[in-house]
């Protein structure tokens, strides 16, 4: 059976952490499970946890008046699940809900905030890695700006 | 024309039997014929029906222009005219032993269908076979009853739209996505791809930095093909005729023409 810290450094974002900073992070973490259809958090809400999908798939979706929820965006398995633990005022842009039965990391954004206050190598590791993520959904969401399969040219 | 179904709202499949070929038209995967309805010009169309059968020939047609519509509202019982076939294909009999990626954007799922048909015929021959498809939003999907008998028969199927409201329980998000977090062994990987250009572009990247070999990944690019047989130059690209080298390319003799501006 895995420890706490070795399923986190299983994380894509978190791969080459340091030992040490995986054990710090992993006070910080629980192993959840989720069922399709919970939802992780909502719009609006206090932000203050993030997760790592084990398995199964979250759906980001905003909620749009007299219309269905837009489905904003989909995480799979490896995938990170909210950054605003990490940025004031700490409140979750977009409601999150578990596509099928889902089985997470959570971790206390608050308990690694104050981490990261302590010990800055962590905090830079940590926001390096969330910057190279936050980076990775803005080249996708321009990719499909693009609009690409709009009408064009005939098969 | 025997049959015509509406794929999507803009979207047609064909069926047609030739009326002096009954035999029909035999041709392979990624090539392509020239349709017109009578008096509104020819358009080239890539062929979406199963190789192993000829006697079908099976157009799939997005009704953008005066020629496409045309050919759209054509009834089945009226006629229509067609060349070729024409063109490169794509190379599914070099695949044995390989991991087939096939890899399509909106109605490139047409070209590659065939490829599909290929592919499931050989699923025992190949060390796994993956169709990725991404579209832009669910009512445009293609062929969205055989999506399920292909993955009944052993193919891989992971789809992927740009928007979707809540009831749509599938992934949201661009193609390459996809291709990340699929399991594969770039080393025997063989891709075939087919959509928008930067579609194709963005998933041929996203391939050769999992490892895949640029000449290992295919595309069909589409250009303004007139004569088809590579006379007229319309579809000159570079060195490159499409109608007449092409459509079939491998991405490392594309690759620069995919950055090429006014092309």
């Amino acid at each position: 059976m895995k420890t706490m810290d070795q399923e986190i450094g299983q994380v894509p974002a978190f791969a080459g952490l340091a030992p040490p900073h995986l054990e710090l992070i992993a006070g910080c973490a629980t192993n959840v499970r989720a069922a399709a259809g919970d939802y992780l958090f909502r719009e609006g809400d206090q932000a203050d946890a993030f997760y790592a999908i084990r398995q199964g798939a979250v759906a980001l979706e905003l909620h749009v008046p007299a219309r269905d929820a837009v489905i904003i965006d989909t995480m799979h398995e490896g995938d990170l699940v909210g950054w605003s633990w990490l940025f004031p005022p700490h409140r979750w842009e977009f409601d999150g809900r578990v596509r099928a039965d889902t089985a997470l990391i959570k971790f206390d954004g608050a308990c690694l905030r104050g981490k990261c206050d302590a010990d800055h190598e962590l905090g830079y590791e940590l926001m390096r890695r969330f910057a190279q993520v936050i980076i990775e959904r803005l080249q996708a969401t321009r990719l499909r700006l693009l609009d690409v399969y709009g009408v064009g040219t005939p098969a | 024309m025997t049959e015509r179904r509406r794929e999507t709202p803009d979207t047609w499949t064909l069926e047609l039997e030739g009326v002096d070929r009954p035999a029909g038209l035999p041709f392979r995967p990624g090539q392509f014929t020239m349709l017109y309805a009578f008096g509104t010009g020819e358009i080239p169309i890539s062929i979406s029906g199963d190789p192993a059968r000829p006697e079908r020939l099976v157009h799939t047609v997005r009704a953008v222009g005066a020629a496409s519509a045309a050919i759209c509202d054509t009834e089945p019982g009226s006629m229509l005219g067609v060349r070729g076939p024409f063109g490169s294909h794509w190379p599914v009999e070099h695949a044995a032993g390989r991991h087939v990626l096939v890899v399509a954007g909106g109605v490139g799922l047409a070209p590659l269908r065939p490829v599909v048909y290929d592919v499931l015929a050989a699923r025992d021959r190949l060390a796994g076979a993956t169709l990725l498809y991404g579209g832009r939003e669910p009512s445009q999907l293609l062929f969205g009853e055989e999506l399920d008998d292909w993955r009944a028969q052993g193919l891989d199927v992971e789809v992927t739209v740009d928007i979707a409201s809540a009831g749509w329980d599938g992934s949201v998000g661009v193609v390459t996505k996809l291709i990340e977090r699929t399991e594969f062994d770039p080393a025997t990987a063989v891709a075939f791809l087919c959509g928008p250009e930067a579609m194709m572009r963005f998933s041929a990247e996203a391939l050769i930095d999992r490892g895949v070999a640029p000449d290992r990944v295919h595309v069909s690019m589409e250009r303004n093909m007139k004569c088809a047989v590579g006379h007229c130059g319309h579809c000159q690209l570079g060195p490159e005729f499409v109608c007449r080298d092409g459509p079939v390319f491998t991405f490392e003799r594309m690759r620069t023409a995919f950055t090429v501006r006014e092309v």
